[in-house]
């Protein structure tokens, strides 16, 4: 994995138009940005669970953002309320899940297309910031001339600290133990439900913060389109980072690199001069066969 | 009297290294019920498979009217018009009734649904089910199921019906029904083979009974000769060597660890009541499906408690789910493994440590250097053979594995530990291991109930046995009454009162009165 990102950023940086530091903020905002849902994705993938709403929740909550903020609400407080409903929502998949043993690919289906819906009815036109919260871009996102570099610092200590809880706790311990065999580890007295919906309530709720990121960093969304897809960018970075969809297997420095390979491979072939339209097969080619290399290594080792 | 219509001829089979069946010969005429009876394992259903071309014989030969057959698949059987009905039914549950009968068999290119319905509401006579012919599969109830079944053998024009365990999930009405549905069957020529645990079933129904035990023959009686313990007699009675001597027997006053008070459980109507004393290891016998596991797993909160009262050392404990269970003091081996027991992929470190992490942590990071000891103390006091801690629990033998199922819940010193099938798949060196652990366990104070079909198990290493049957205690035997057929007996339905359970009966007590508080 680390091997494919070198390769890719080797290929972009071979381009002199790419030797810059403002290029360099830029790719490395997208790659916090990306970094920011993958980790939520990430972990609720290795927990046995998948999100189909994540594009939907980053839509509404930059939209609802921008919309609270039009209403004269303070934009710190904005924010905070737009996180809470991402967690309110986390919530809610995790019981409906847990509680109603609904299929989680059904549930965040649903979600998929009430957020959406809800963003679009809350408002028609494109969200803007007010002035008012220049110093939260300037603090989130970077100043005039930053490029967009301050996100991956916020992944940055997003990372560490899911990192140290999924790798050196306990309650990492549970999260692997759930998604490996939901059961068994029931059997060994994990309070199973619990896990499952903090994995639910971690992934929406940094989508809501990825949802405010991005209206502060674009200046404006489109309540139609902002934020779509997104979910898939975000379970293709957390499996290319080696999170298996069968659950259980996953680790925080994998999600970090899947998520830069997207943003890479849509920098790479812009350089290249490659037609920016085929940009999803090339997307979808690295996905399989990262998925192939994954399997046959797989079964070399288990021989 | 006219040629059978379908016989064994010395068959034997082999899954692994184990002897399923060996020189087993039976044979069914026209017009007649054999009810096949054993002992769980007995080889039962694998005979029935053979019949059926599920499996094909490892030697000896079936014959056909008379003729050497080899089948070479289910479809095979089929064609010369012979049909296994399985315990679980084989139907399609969103079909109609006239679909499920014709699947596979739809006649021409366009479906003649006027046809099918009208020769499906013949057969549906037949078995005497008044339904519409359209009516979907899944809408009906499970005694409905079965004739439809019986239907679908009728319209193959079905010369022998395999019957595994058919009255398991029936009321008492439908299994009335299906008696009578038999009794035609046998008057229309059909030869019947039916296998139950439910000895009083077999008396009502077969013509003759074929006994089989450990995979062998082991008699066959006719019509006047069937009675319940004629046939419990055939079905035990095998050299049972010393598996694990006791080296510590239980005192008889020692304190009552585990009190069970008329616990009931979703899905079952009856009460159970018992208790399990420190130091005793006490067998829970009884055949499959008669509610051992579902007993287990409702102490350990697996399953929902609907009534009654269980008392942990004095304490009330009213389990809601394993992790309460367990933090109570309550341990369960679960009878699966692999899907239960252990996370396959899982190091051995990490399935050991997983239930004891709430004491290997500090504010909630891992101790390492605990973990580490924790596992190494285990593994060695386990025997655990592997080639690392890390290694992944999947690659390990069913022994190992067993090993490690237990291991995990031994640093919590559990005070009562419930053991579903401990020695399943387990070879030989490492079982007599677990023995060793489980009587070091008990002389430490430990509790243990232990779930076991398998006889030897039971007689070897329990103190006590309880017998469950369909759902309810059928009874409890002490050491000194302790005989397979005793505990046979109670399994399959019978009373204490029998003639040749002298010997039993005076160890045998009722439930209720026993260990009153």
């Amino acid at each position: 994995m680390l091997l494919t990102v070198l390769l890719l950023y080797g290929l972009i940086i071979s381009d002199e138009r790419a030797q810059t530091l403002s290029y360099h903020s830029i790719l490395l905002g997208r790659l916090g940005f990306y970094g920011i849902l993958t980790l939520g994705a990430g972990v609720l993938i290795l927990a046995g669970g998948i999100d189909l709403s994540i594009g939907s929740v980053v839509g509404l909550s930059a939209v609802l953002f921008g919309v609270l903020m039009s209403k004269g609400v303070a934009p710190a407080a904005a924010m905070l309320s737009v996180i809470l409903l991402g967690t309110l929502i986390g919530l809610m998949h995790g019981l409906l899940v847990t509680g109603l043993r609904l299929q989680p690919f059904l549930v965040t289906l649903c979600g998929l297309f009430i957020y959406r819906g809800i963003a679009r009815y809350i408002s028609e036109r494109q969200q803007g910031i007010p002035d008012e919260a220049l110093w939260l871009k300037e603090l989130l996102i970077g100043g005039e001339g930053e490029g967009a570099r301050n996100q991956v610092l916020i992944l940055l200590v997003l990372a560490v600290l899911i990192g140290l809880i999924l790798h050196f706790t306990k309650w990492g311990r549970y999260l692997f133990a759930l998604g490996a065999n939901e059961e068994a580890a029931r059997y060994a007295g994990v309070p199973t439900a619990r896990y499952k919906i903090f994995s639910y309530i971690l992934c929406s709720t940094l989508a809501a913060l990825g949802g405010v990121l991005l209206l502060l960093e674009a200046g404006s969304v489109n309540p139609t389109t902002g934020g779509s897809l997104l979910e898939l960018y975000a379970i293709t970075g957390a499996v290319l980072g080696g999170c298996s969809l069968r659950g259980g297997e996953g680790s925080v420095p994998g999600m970090i690199l899947g998520a830069a390979v997207l943003p890479l491979i849509r920098s790479a072939s812009s350089f290249r001069n490659i037609d920016s339209n085929v940009e999803y097969a090339v997307i979808g080619g690295a996905l399989l066969l990262g998925t192939i290399g994954d399997e046959l290594l797989k079964r070399r080792i288990k021989g | 009297m006219s040629n059978p219509v379908i016989e064994a001829r010395g068959v034997s089979k082999r899954f692994g290294g184990v002897a399923a069946l060996e020189d087993v010969s039976v044979r069914v005429f026209p017009g007649e019920v054999l009810a096949i009876v054993g002992e769980n394992g007995a080889g039962k259903s694998t005979l029935m498979k053979l019949l059926a071309g599920i499996h094909s014989p490892d030697a000896g030969e079936l014959l056909l009217d008379g003729q050497a057959v080899r089948f070479t698949g289910v479809p095979d059987a089929l064609a010369a018009g012979i049909v296994l009905i399985h315990q679980e039914l084989n139907l399609a549950e969103n079909l109609s009734i006239a679909a499920n009968l014709f699947l596979g068999r739809e006649s021409g290119l366009l479906l003649n649904r006027r046809r099918e319905n009208q020769d499906t509401q013949r057969l549906l006579q037949r078995v005497g089910l008044a339904v519409a012919a359209q009516r979907i599969v899944g809408s009906l109830a499970p005694g409905q199921k079965q004739l439809v079944e019986i239907a679908r053998a009728l319209s193959r024009q079905a010369r022998v019906i395999l019957f595994d365990e058919p009255t398991s999930s029936l009321t008492q009405r439908e299994t009335d029904r299906l008696y009578e549905v038999i009794d035609d069957l046998r008057r229309q020529g059909v030869a019947v083979l039916y296998i139950s645990h439910r000895l009083a079933e077999v008396h009502r129904l077969a013509d003759r009974v074929c006994v089989l035990r450990d995979g062998k023959n082991a008699g066959e009686l006719a019509r006047h000769e069937i009675s319940h313990d004629a046939m419990v007699r055939r079905m035990v009675g095998r050299d049972l060597k010393q598996l694990h001597p006791r080296k510590h027997p239980p005192s008889q006053n020692a304190a009552v660890r585990l009190q069970v008070q008329e616990l009931s459980r979703a899905g079952c109507p009856h009460r159970v009541s018992f208790s399990l004393r420190a130091g005793e290891i006490v067998g829970l016998a009884g055949l499959v499906g008669a509610g051992r596991t579902e007993l287990a797993e409702t102490l350990f909160g697996i399953r929902p408690m609907t009534g009654g009262e269980v008392w942990l050392d004095g304490r009330r404990l009213t389990p809601r789910s394993p992790r309460q269970a367990m933090q109570a003091g309550l341990a369960l081996v679960p009878e699966d493994r692999r899907l239960h027991g252990l996370i396959l992929p899982f190091s051995i470190r990490d399935n050991l440590a997983l239930p004891n992490y709430d004491r290997l942590h500090w504010l909630g990071f891992l101790r390492w250097g605990a973990v580490g000891r924790l596992v190494a103390e285990l593994m060695n006091r386990l025997q655990v053979r592997a080639a690392s801690p890390l290694q992944p629990v999947g690659q390990l033998s069913g022994g190992n594995q067993q090993k490690v199922v237990l291991g995990k819940w031994l640093a919590r010193e559990p005070s009562v530990l419930l053991l579903d099938e401990p020695t399943r798949g387990v070879d030989v060196g490492a079982r007599s291991e677990i023995y060793a652990l489980m009587d070091e366990l008990a002389a430490a104070g430990t509790a243990i109930l232990m779930i076991s079909s398998d006889m030897e198990e039971v007689l070897g290493m329990s103190d006590r046995v309880l017998v469950m049957h369909e759902g309810r205690l059928a009874g409890q035997l002490d050491r000194s009454a302790l005989s397979e057929e005793a505990i046979m007996r109670l399994a399959t339905g019978g009373s204490n009162d029998g003639s040749t359970a002298g010997r039993a009966a005076d160890g045998v007590t009722a439930l209720r009165s026993d260990y009153q508080r």
